[in-house]
Formats: structure tokens, sequence, C-alpha cells
């Protein structure tokens, strides 16, 4: 970080003073502004925030420390310096009392103005850079939350390998629940932008108008309500990855917003006039079919090749079933150390009838049901009855064992499609037998089903 | 802003040999490639002078300068043997509008003989020029540099004028060209 990404504001009644430190810092490459006394100080906090405030302590109307009380409200995270020309203990003492990051007395000597603000632009910059490492570490460790080894998992893994080093748009897409965002994160993780920030937005959760003003920010006053500037999300994604989930959702004039923005890589923040530019790729995720959608011309065409140069797959829970045990640690793992819990272990029926269930919430539903487990559960072991299972599949005795069998044969093919080999393996009976049961019973492939 | 068309004014404030002069005007034409003209000015300093502090205001001598010599045009540094101050430092060694068209360069605080070493006539040349140049950037909208050889590095100590050349770095020679 150079000294232009740090801003600076100058707070004194002296307009020499102003100008000579105006002056100073500009020629040291920082943002700076300044403000003639307290009032006029708190309202460009107000607007904005600034890293390093120089502030006199006597102004008139509002004292130095009052505004710092106040400064510190608005602006918690900026590193407050006082200036005065009366040096003074008590002040001094007041002011780092009140979180103060240094004190100085006026007429400056340069050398100790230069040390202190190259080590309060120091701090600015080591803050920043922990808060990137901090949220690089988070993005790793969701990485860890991909588990699988099914053969259709592990090629979603090789495509996000392949796809992370690239600048491609990816469209991920999958059912509700399957790890959209996790695949967003792995692949924002494992690319040359792992460093900068991903940013997520939730399209479907927003109206049309906050849509807009989350994406492309607003100036203060752009619309009632709006009493600050505000970055928008494009902007903070500058240098890193945007995440558009649910982009099906998005209306025509956001479509339409959002193309010029990909194709420019610049923007105009709600009521600025300013053109912004900015660095970001662009992953999307939806559950929906956007191909079919871009023929019933719900979705433009031209967004989607835009958005559709990589499209990955999630392939729903019920057809990778061999992953469920894996998942299952998984998760028992995950919610016992965040319980502070001794490790537990399942219960073989319980894990039996979770590989049989078909999971429409996906793995997301799997790990609710494994955290509900643990919290409900006896401290030992996850319980076929501490899983949230309706009391389904009422026993109708009037059925006879083969009626039984017949219906189980059934819904096992009509899940897969009517396809053999799939349906004796989650039935786990070779092919033949499978073919003798069909014969056997008569069973017949309904039409409408594939 | 573009260097075509600029020209540098160097107006002598105090008694400078005429040598000495020119052959600042030379380098400082070398570095910027831009016609240097010299200029003396007879201006009574004592209204600049501050009795407190015993030192001359930086900041009212460059609003004299933007003020007499606003016809000429030209990129103007007053050159001063005096201490110079500005109302929130307790010294300064030069000081320029930024981006603007007026600076001021003094030598005091450039003589060995204030750090107790030993007097040198060409290290003192070569310390004054570097100044200029670098206040001239700042006239030409260069900020301060990281590169310590550079001569827009900032200077707080004397030791850091000797240390740095009296030539822009890659970086600074780019956004001057760019400028």
């Amino acid at each position: 970080m150079g000294n232009n990404n740090v801003s600076l504001l100058i707070v004194d009644d002296e307009e020499s003073v102003r100008d000579s430190l105006y002056n100073w810092f500009m020629e040291d490459g920082f943002r700076v502004r300044c403000a003639e006394n307290a009032k006029e100080a708190l309202e460009m906090l107000e607007a904005g925030s600034f890293d390093i405030i120089l502030a006199d302590i006597k102004m008139p109307g509002m004292d130095g420390l009052e505004m710092h009380r106040r400064i510190k409200v608005l602006n918690p995270e900026a590193i407050v310096i006082v200036m005065t020309a009366f040096a003074s203990v008590e002040t001094a003492v007041q002011a780092l009392k009140d979180g103060a990051y240094d004190y100085i007395t006026k007429p400056f000597d340069p050398d100790d103005l230069s040390h202190l603000i190259r080590n309060a632009a120091k701090q600015v910059e080591m803050k920043a850079e922990n808060e990137a490492l901090r949220n690089r570490i988070v993005s790793l460790e969701n990485i860890e939350d991909i588990v699988g080894r099914s053969e259709a998992m592990i090629k979603v893994l090789k495509e996000v390998e392949s796809v992370a080093q690239s600048n491609s748009s990816v469209i991920i897409t999958g059912e509700s629940g399957t790890g959209k965002e996790l695949i967003a994160r792995a692949i924002h993780s494992n690319s040359a932008r792992k460093f900068f920030p991903l940013v997520t937005v939730h399209c479907g959760a927003l109206s049309e108008d906050l849509l807009e003003s989350e994406l492309f920010g607003h100036e203060k006053g752009a619309f009632t309500g709006a009493m600050f500037n505000r970055k928008g999300r494009f902007e903070t994604a500058d240098g890193g990855t945007i995440f558009l989930d649910e982009i099906a959702t998005i209306s025509g004039k956001m479509q339409i917003e959002l193309l010029r923005v990909l194709e420019s890589k610049m923007f105009v923040r709600v009521g600025g006039n300013k053109e912004i530019k900015s660095d970001f790729r662009v992953i999307c995720a939806t559950n929906r079919d956007l191909k079919k959608m871009v023929e019933e011309r719900a979705f433009r065409e031209d967004l989607y090749y835009r958005l559709n140069v990589v499209n990955i797959n999630i392939p729903p829970l019920r057809e990778r079933t061999e992953d469920v045990p894996m998942l299952v640690t998984h998760f028992i793992k995950k919610y016992c150390i965040s319980m502070s819990r001794d490790l537990v272990s399942i219960e073989p029926a319980a894990l039996k009838r979770l590989e049989q269930y078909d999971f429409p919430g996906n793995v997301r539903e799997l790990e609710n049901m494994i955290e509900r487990a643990i919290v409900v559960g006896n401290g030992k072991e996850v319980r076929l009855k501490d899983l949230p299972f309706r009391a389904d599949t009422p026993v109708n005795i009037s059925e006879s064992l083969q009626d039984v069998e017949k219906n189980h044969i059934l819904q096992i093919l009509n899940k897969f499609d009517w396809n053999i080999s799939r349906s004796s393996k989650a039935l786990k009976v070779d092919r033949v037998t499978l073919y003798n049961k069909i014969k056997k019973y008569d069973l017949k492939k309904q039409k409408g089903k594939g | 802003m573009s260097l075509l068309g600029q020209h540098i004014l160097l107006i002598s404030f105090g008694q400078f040999d005429k040598n000495f002069l020119e052959q600042t005007a030379a380098v400082v034409k070398a570095s910027f490639g831009l016609p240097v003209n010299i200029s003396i000015n007879y201006e009574e300093l004592t209204k600049y002078y501050d009795p407190m502090r015993r030192q001359y205001d930086a900041d009212k001598l460059i609003k004299y300068i933007q003020f007499e010599y606003r016809r000429t045009d030209a990129k103007a540094i007053g050159l001063f043997r005096v201490d110079l101050f500005i109302p929130i430092l307790t010294y300064v060694i030069g000081q320029a509008v930024f981006k603007g068209s007026a600076g001021v360069v003094s030598l005091f605080r450039l003589k060995n003989e204030l750090y107790g070493l030993p007097k040198d006539e060409q290290l003192l040349f070569e310390r004054f020029y570097k100044e200029i140049i670098h206040e001239l950037g700042h006239t030409f909208g260069l900020s301060h540099c990281v590169n310590p050889a550079c001569v827009m590095h900032p200077s707080i100590y004397i030791e850091e004028v000797d240390q740095k050349e009296a030539r822009f770095c890659m970086k600074c020679s780019g956004e001057l060209e760019k400028e």
C-alpha cells in the first residue's frame, strides 16, 4: 500500500496551518482533505471515512478533545493525532486516554512529523494487510468443506483447479444446498486474486433498487436514506472476485447494467457522475436453467454468453450417495469441535438411512441434520432417532412383503431414470437380478419419466 | 500540464555569486531539458521575517514570487541564504506549490558548518541544486519518491540530501513526461 492509498484529514482553524500541512502531505502522496473546524470535520466524516486525522486541540466551537470523542464514534478505525500550540501534559494525557494515537506540539520538527505520519501510515497498511490475511485464512478454511471422492465431485474439483488460474467468468449451477458458494470460494482462493477480496452478493435477496446501490454504491443524498457515500460491491471487489449468487433473479434492467459493467469494468455510483474503474472477476451461481431462460427470453442472451465462459455443474447429493459417509464424518468432526464436545461416532443404522435418503436439500440438509443430531444426541454416537426423519414410510399392514419389494424397486428405478446399472448399485443387487425382478413384477417405465 | 513549452526561472534573493548561479542553472537545465533563466530580485526581506522565530516565512515568500512573476508563465524558484520556516514546521529547506508555479529553496540548512562539519563549497553546491530540482519536481506534479537515490526522495536529514542523486528515477521520469 503506497501513501496514495492513505487518506488524511487535517482539522485546524488556522488557514496557514491547513495549507502548509496540505502541501506537505500532498508532496508525500497522501490523499488529503482539510476542515477548518470540528463541525466541518464531523460532516466530512459522516460522508466518508479517513485513515489518519490530524486535529488541533484548541478550536472555536468545539475543542479537539470533544471532537476526538465524536470521531471515535463515527470513524472508530481512524488514527487520530492531536496537535496543539500549547504543550500541556493534562490535555496530552486526556487525548491519549481517549484513544488518540499520538500528540504533537506546534510548530513541528519536520523530522518528528515525518516519523509520526510514517508510523501511522504503516499501522494503516498493517491493519489492511491483517484483514486481507484473515480473509484469506477464512477462505482457505472454507475449502475444507468441499468433501467428496465420488467421480462427479472429483470432476468438479478438477474443473475448479483448471479454471482458477484464468480470469474467465464462471457460472456455477446446481440445486439449492449443493455448495455453489464453496466452489466459488475455492476458485477464488486458488486464483492469483486470492489476496484481494471475495465479495458475495445474494442477488435474490435484494430488490432492483437495492441491488443497484449494493453493486454500484451510491453518493450521499442519491435517494432517501442515503446519508453517506458508500462504495459498491464492484468497487470493493477491486483486484479480487465478485460472486453473484442467484443471478437468474435479477431484473431486465439490471441485466443490461451488469452487461455494460462486465464489458467496460467501469461504472458510476448511484447519484454520482464520476466513472469508477475496478478490476474484478465474476463468478455467478444459479439453481435455474439459464439456457432455458434465454430461450424463453427471461434472461439476456448476450449476458448469458458473457457470464457462461466456463460452466461448473455440481451434482445433487442423491447422485453421489457414495460421498455421504465422508460428508457425515466431516460434519461430525466440524460440529463436535465447534461445540467443544468429544468426537462422536455414527450408528450403522443411522448411516444406512442417510445413504438411502434423497436429500432434496442436498449437502446443506445433511449438514443441518448432523448438527441437530449432535445437539440432541447422547454425546457418544449419532443414532437413527437423533436424525430428523419424519415418521416416514408409514407401515401399511395390508401390504405384503412382495408389494413392499415391488414398490421399492420401482421407486429406485424412477429415481435413477431407469438406469439399470445405477439402480442395481443402489439396491445392492446385480443387474441380472434386477432384470429378473422387473420381469417378475412386470414393472414398466412410465411415460414422461425421462 | 506538459513539459513542452515550459521554462524555469531561478530568482536570486541573496548575494549569490554569478558563477554559482550560472552553474546551478546549467545543472537544472540538463535535468529538465528546459530553458532556465536567472533573475536577481532586490525585495526587502524584513517584511517576511518573524522576530519570534528569527526565521523567514516561506509561505509568504512563495506568495510574493507567485504574484511578482505571474506574467513570466515560468516555474519560478526563489533562491535564499536565510533560514526559512512555514508556520507549522520548525524549518524548511525548500517549499513549493504542488503543481503550482512557485517555490523556494534556501542554502541555510545545507551548510556543513551548521552540523559542526568543515566547510565544503562543492558539497553545498550539490545539495543546493538537488533541492532546487526536487522543489521544481513538485511544481511539475511529482510527489515524494520512495527510491532513496531519486531526487524526489524526501530529505528530512542532511544525510538524505547527500544520499540521493540529482536525477529522477525511472518512475519519476515517466511521471514527469506524462505530466
